[in-house]
């Protein structure tokens, strides 16, 4: 078979990128470590939390985006499917950084403190489910079960690479992916009650879950996008990518913070309508004392404007105008994350977790780094897929707008 | 017979055909000519130049359903009869949200439909194309090119050879 190459300038620049990735990262954890000293233990805890987070949900976004890929994917799968699999290849890392979390379990979750459940009858009653031994157990589950499928689903792929014909591989993905995306729902969803929900153990939601799971989702193809439009002018993939492709994954993009916005509006719906004391003090945290500009800024950079610009056919057919509102989801989604787990520990009065800048680049950088090099490895698409024809019209998807 | 003409029509077995011969057409300074086919083919819209309006109206139809709904529960539950509810204030916009958003879609799918119902210029009762021969396999499977009479290039020797130059099937005067 005849491969084709990735452009040799590519591969340099992906190399340089996993470079700066790395100094970044280490320059990020220098930061993290002075700010251990700098800051108390629920400061430096909980921005590491939201640093984390963070390029944890960018990895289950893109582990979601190739489960649906494999499943019923089209054009728009596959040329972004060498981008998510790299991004999936991090989730090792990412349980490696997880120990820092546990190192801050006492500062994090009230419901560690024996002396706190001794007077909470209510946390006595979640202790069964809510005790550091069973958190710990969960959250090895979760990595073993998000690693194993990101493991196969990459080992099968390259495979695939070898054999292209190998139609019992392609039905192996398959198999895998669809009832893979049901597990993906229910782990993502007991992960972010574990991770984030339970830091205010009194308050429940149970749309919480689908929030962050489809907030994951957005991450994930704006995530792919960025990186995607930035590989357009190297080949191989100028000559693949289409105005159609990058129409689709706007619509994915659209249809992403579409229904973020949906559960995000219907969690505060309910407990809106409902006015119950012990539900409201979540949104009462989150919308005094500055909170509240948080709040509308969320709304409005997180759905209102993406949406519109996302709702205009020229923004999703201009690679350049695409990459910018990818750009601003993934800058939101931070925010959102900001706005979901800082108010816990500052309820009613706006503060900035400069912790979490830190581990955003910390974490981020090493997240980065190992992704440039799994993509590097293998940047080319799935040129065999009969759903890929290598055509010229790649021109028409430089700022054409029709 | 040249200026009694509606047009002439160039039938093709493939869209790759259609397509091809539509970008000649186009590239010779035909202006007013129409291709049909039995399926969408986005080319032909990019060569024939068509700015579709429809996601204009759909959009104007999507913000006054918004607003209609917001004035709608506005004026039921602040004007017309206040009634506290749980404590709640009278302009309890969160809770209106559902109702905007439900007629924001009824209103834009209304908007789509009868826009481009009168975008497309219906109803038609009658057009020139449907007198030309084998027109009606254009919803099965043959692909067809019409220029125009009223196109200032058109003249009915030289936009024939021009049409027969595009390897048709077969190429045929549309009566009026």
């Amino acid at each position: 078979m005849n491969r084709i190459q990735a452009d040799e300038k590519l591969i340099r620049r992906l190399g340089s990128y996993q470079k700066i990735a790395l100094i970044v990262g280490v320059l990020g954890i220098l930061a993290l470590i002075a700010g251990f000293f700098l800051t108390s233990g629920e400061d430096f805890f909980s921005g590491y939390l939201i640093g984390w987070v963070f390029w944890v949900q960018v990895a289950l976004g893109a582990l979601v985006i190739l489960m649906i890929q494999n499943t019923v994917g089209g054009r728009w799968g596959l040329v972004i499917q060498r981008v998510v699999e790299a991004a999936t290849q991090t989730l090792p890392l990412m349980a490696i950084l997880f120990l820092v979390v546990l190192a801050g379990i006492p500062h994090l979750y009230e419901w560690a403190h024996a002396d706190v459940v001794a007077h909470d009858e209510l946390l006595q009653a979640k202790a069964p489910y809510l005790n550091v031994p069973f958190y710990v157990v969960r959250s090895v589950i979760y990595f073993v079960i998000w690693i194993g499928i990101a493991y196969l689903l990459r080992k099968w792929s390259l495979q695939l690479d070898n054999e292209p014909d190998n139609a019992a591989l392609r039905k192996k993905m398959r198999n895998l992916s669809a009832p893979g995306i049901l597990i993906f729902g229910l782990t993502v969803t007991f992960a972010s009650v574990d991770w984030m929900m339970s830091i205010e153990p009194h308050w429940y939601s149970t749309i919480y879950g689908i929030m962050f799971g489809v907030g994951a989702m957005a991450s994930g193809f704006a995530f792919s996008i960025i990186v995607l439009m930035g590989m357009l002018k190297f080949k191989p993939w100028s000559g693949i990518i289409q105005t159609i492709d990058v129409s689709d994954l706007g619509n994915w993009l659209l249809a992403s913070i579409m229904l973020w916005a949906y559960v995000a509006f219907s969690q505060f719906l309910i407990i809106w309508s409902a006015n119950l004391p012990e539900e409201t003090t979540w949104y009462l945290a989150r919308t005094q004392g500055g909170w509240q500009w948080v709040a509308i800024i969320n709304v409005f950079l997180h759905f209102f404007l993406p949406f519109f610009f996302l709702l205009v056919r020229g923004t999703k057919r201009a690679p350049g105008r695409l990459k910018k509102i990818a750009w601003l989801v993934l800058i939101m989604r931070f925010v959102d994350l900001i706005w979901l787990i800082y108010p816990a520990f500052s309820p009613g009065k706006l503060a900035f977790p400069w912790v979490s800048v830190a581990a955003l680049l910390g974490v981020g950088g090493l997240f980065l780094a190992i992704f440039f090099r799994q993509l590097a490895k293998v940047s080319v698409p799935p040129l065999y897929d009969s759903r890929l024809p290598v055509t010229n019209v790649s021109e028409e998807a430089h700022g054409h707008v029709s | 017979m040249s200026e009694s003409i509606y047009g002439l029509i160039a039938r093709f077995d493939t869209p790759e055909a259609v397509v091809e011969a539509t970008r000649r057409a186009r590239q010779a300074g035909y202006r007013k000519m129409e291709a049909y086919s039995p399926f969408p083919i986005e080319e032909l819209t990019e060569i024939l130049d068509f700015k579709p309006k429809i996601q204009y109206l759909v959009f104007i139809g999507g913000v006054l359903g918004a607003l209609t709904g917001f004035a709608l529960q506005y004026y039921a539950s602040v004007i017309s009869y206040p009634l506290i509810i749980g404590g709640r204030p009278f302009n309890s916009w969160p809770a209106f949200i559902v109702v905007e958003f439900e007629l924001t879609i009824l209103f834009a799918g209304l908007a789509a439909v009868f826009g481009m119902l009168g975008l497309n210029g219906f109803p038609h009762p009658y057009h020139p194309v449907f007198n030309a021969k084998d027109f009606k396999l254009v919803s099965r499977d043959k692909f067809f090119l019409v220029i125009e009479s009223s196109d200032p290039r058109f003249d009915a020797e030289r936009t024939r050879s021009f049409l027969e130059s595009l390897n048709p099937e077969e190429v045929t005067d549309v009566q009026p």
